[in-house]
């Protein structure tokens, strides 16, 4: 073959593969264009598929049942950052012009993305909403105008779950002499926790103890025998992350620590990461920001309009349930909430990053609302406010019963004075260090 | 095998420090708890996570040995063999018939990597069949989750792992730990044995030395690849067995490749004696030093610290503790 033959080949193949890749790409005008950042693949794929899924099947169901929003229909874009920060920059970059409007708002389901948009997404004016990860100082918003963080902060983690073992020790005054070890995830997520619970241990007068574990967590024989045959603490909290949590869990089990005593902040309750522990995980419990199981409204809409007409995300209607799932679907109805209260104000057509900026300031998904769309005792109401981008950041305690996990708490709201003035500070620091004027709020 | 007297001191040396320095801090610092008891059980742990490691690293050799080169996709052949294994299982094949599958598709991809990568890199440099199998570890990664998913993946053999207490109660040995060494024993039995007494051993070696002179003395290197490749596969299905029942199948498994580096550093890439001692020296240093020297320092150690173990060998033995010493001419 000739090199002109091959040339000529090479340029068709382009001009062929770009004509189909356009056609993929060309959306309406009058669509909301939604861009999505999920780790399908990579090593912590398990948990964001599930997530991945409840998103795409809530923006999914919009358009089966209503047509989109207020008829203006949902257009949705994933782009897989595989959990790496690197990838999700480059998925903001593509993403963020697209549609009429550009992409109205950014989850990047990761911590370490998140840093990496922090001063991109205020040049964008596009709203970066991370619910339950991310800087917990985004709370403040009068430093943080484009950073949202409802449902729930790791600060506020910490808080409910001492909340929590104080309610089952019989009250904070016997925390004191009490033993509480931190596992964690030796990167700023795992982290982050940190500075509250040392906080709470001077304010309540028990041992608080840190263990580092390096990552990915393959092996952490050395970490459990210290924990478990050495320190004998009363409770083990866990921030971990992927295959860390159910290593954890198993080691836990190996050294004979109680799964009962056993703690996790919401990312270490994937239902991914408690089947591969087995036995082990009976009996461990986990924060969750969100309800369990697939017992609510918007799950049997789901199941009608899309599984029923094989159009759903997950590989079948049983997975619909996970708490990851149900995560997602929570993410994206926070941002489709955002985009009503948007239209409401600017008209029912595109919004855009900035618009619906303005609507995470005021937004207020209550009860009433929460009952309208089958998601009540799923999520928790949700009121912000241009100074306060968290809401009451409460969460639940959930123990997995082999199968499934089980509810046995309420919702435990975190000390917010003490967490409020925790997020200033921070936030404060951050607005010195980057030359920032807080936005006046009153 | 003739061991040289220089590697029984230096392992004699190691096993004094393992034992000095946890005592030494034990008895100098109130921060570190040391008691026999708990020492030994640390150790043996310790030894039982290094034969895990060892288990991969038995990959990497079998291919060094006999091409010279690195295999940077024996962590993505251990997860692509665990995925098909529980793949195949999942969709109704018995356990029994899946592994008989899964050989049979390790040994395929074996011929298929002969047949589109190495042949026509025969005689090329070694940093050249590197890069390829850089390439392939992006292949299979991806194609393993393309074809079997990316969801964890149960892997239950039935072994237990429960807590087994010994000596009146005063150690503790995980059931399970036992068991994966005891696999892992009679792996690195065989294949020592393999290596050392079969003609195909032999012909390994020889073309581990040399692709030129191997092929001139009429022994058929693109047998001797397709073998090898086959032979790592079923390490690397082994190892993908034992640690898919420890962690769940998962693409995290092939991050354990970076497990078995400081092995095959300390060991040497040549030796499959040298995985074993070297993956023992590395389970139990790291976690005597994850014990008894981390809380010190902030904690946290274990996975740098076997790098640095494994570089301080290098200072007195730079082919590895068994590795073999290449005198070139100048």
């Amino acid at each position: 073959m000739s090199i002109k033959r091959i040339k000529t080949g090479i340029i068709a193949a382009m001009v062929i593969g770009g004509s189909l890749t356009g056609s993929s790409v060309i959306l309406a005008a009058d669509n909301q264009f939604i861009g999505s950042l999920v780790y399908r693949t990579g090593p912590y794929a398990p948990g964001g598929i599930p997530w991945a899924d409840g998103f795409a099947d809530y923006i999914e169901l919009l358009n089966a049942k209503d047509g989109g929003i207020n008829g203006v229909k949902l257009e949705l874009e994933e782009c897989d950052t595989a959990y790496n920060t690197d990838k999700g920059v480059e998925c903001y970059e593509r993403l963020k012009n697209k549609g009429s409007t550009g992409m109205p708002a950014v989850m990047p389901l990761s911590t370490g993305i998140t840093y990496a948009l922090l001063d991109r997404v205020v040049a964008d004016k596009i709203p970066l909403i991370t619910s339950g990860y991310g800087r917990a100082d985004g709370a403040d918003g009068r430093v943080f105008p484009y950073v949202f963080v409802p449902p729930a902060t790791y600060w506020g983690g910490a808080d409910i779950a001492i909340h929590y073992i104080a309610g089952e020790e019989g009250g904070y005054g016997n925390l004191k002499g009490k033993k509480i070890a931190l596992v964690y995830h030796d990167s700023a997520y795992g982290k982050e926790p940190i500075k509250t619970l040392q906080a709470l241990a001077s304010q309540h007068g028990f041992e608080f103890s840190e263990f580092p574990v390096p990552h990915p967590g393959l092996e952490q024989k050395a970490t459990w025998l210290k924990i478990g045959r050495q320190l004998r603490p009363d409770y083990v909290l866990m921030w971990g992350w992927g295959v860390m949590n159910a290593t954890a869990i198993k080691e836990a089990a190996a050294v004979g620590f109680p799964r009962e005593k056993f703690i996790g902040v919401w990312w270490s309750g994937n239902d991914a990461d408690m089947v591969p522990a087995g036995d082990a995980a009976m009996g461990y419990k986990s924060l969750q920001f969100n309800g369990v199981g697939s017992d609510f409204g918007v799950h049997q809409q789901i199941k009608s309009e899309l599984y029923a007409k094989g159009k759903g995300s997950a590989k079948s209607a049983d997975n619909t349930g996970e708490v990851a799932y149900n995560r997602g679907i929570q993410s994206a109805f926070i941002l489709t909430e955002a985009l009503r209260t948007a239209m409401a104000e600017f008209g029912n057509k595109p919004m855009t990053g900035e618009q619906v900026a303005w609507a995470m300031d005021r937004l207020d998904i209550t009860e009433a609302r929460l009952k309208e769309v089958g998601a009540d005792g799923l999520f928790d109401p949700i009121k912000l406010n241009c100074a306060d981008h968290q809401g009451k950041g409460r969460a639940k305690v959930t123990q997995w019963d082999g199968k499934q996990w089980q509810p046995i708490s309420d919702w435990i709201e975190p000390n917010s004075t003490m967490l409020r003035a925790m997020y200033e500070e921070s936030a404060a620091q951050y607005a010195k260090e980057k030359g920032i004027t807080p936005r006046d709020c009153k | 095998m003739r061991i040289e007297k220089e590697v029984i001191y230096i392992f004699l040396a190691t096993l004094f420090l393992m034992v000095a320095i946890p005592w030494s801090v034990g008895q100098l610092s109130k921060d570190i708890f040391f008691e026999w008891p708990f020492f030994f059980e640390v150790a043996i742990g310790g030894l039982l996570a290094g034969v895990m490691y060892s288990l991969v690293a038995l990959g990497f050799v079998l291919i060094f040995k006999a091409s010279g080169v690195f295999n940077f996709a024996q962590g993505a052949m251990v997860l692509f063999s665990a995925l098909t294994l529980v793949g195949l299982n999942e969709r109704g094949l018995p356990m029994w018939l899946a592994i008989i599958v899964t050989l049979a598709v390790m040994l395929l991809l074996a011929i298929v990597i002969e047949r589109v990568v190495l042949r026509s890199l025969v005689n090329q440099e070694h940093i050249i069949l590197f890069m390829a199998t850089i390439g392939i570890t992006y292949f299979l990664d991806g194609f393993g989750q393309t074809l079997w998913g990316s969801e964890v993946k149960i892997l239950d053999l039935g072994i237990p792992n429960s807590p087994g207490l010994y000596f009146d109660g005063r150690i503790l040995i995980n059931d399970f730990d036992l068991v994966a060494a005891l696999i892992a024993g009679i792996l690195v039995i065989s294949l020592a044995l393999f290596f050392q007494y079969t003609r195909i051993g032999r012909a390994l070696r020889a073309v581990a030395d040399d692709h030129q002179a191997a092929l001139s003395v009429g022994i058929p290197l693109k047998h001797i690849w397709v073998i090898v490749w086959a032979v790592a596969g079923i390490v690397a299905l082994v190892a993908g067995i034992m640690w898919g029942s420890k962690l769940g199948v998962q693409f995290s498994l092939a991050l354990i490749a970076l497990k078995a580096l400081p092995v095959l550093i300390l060991g040497g890439f040549t030796s499959v004696p040298g995985a074993i001692v070297g993956g023992l020296i590395i389970g139990a240093g790291e976690k005597l030093a994850e014990v008894f020297v981390a809380p010190l320092i902030g904690g946290g150690i274990e996975d740098w610290f076997a790098y640095m173990l494994a570089l301080a060998f290098l200072v007195f033995r730079p082919q590895g503790l068994f590795g073999e010493k290449i005198i070139e001419r100048v």
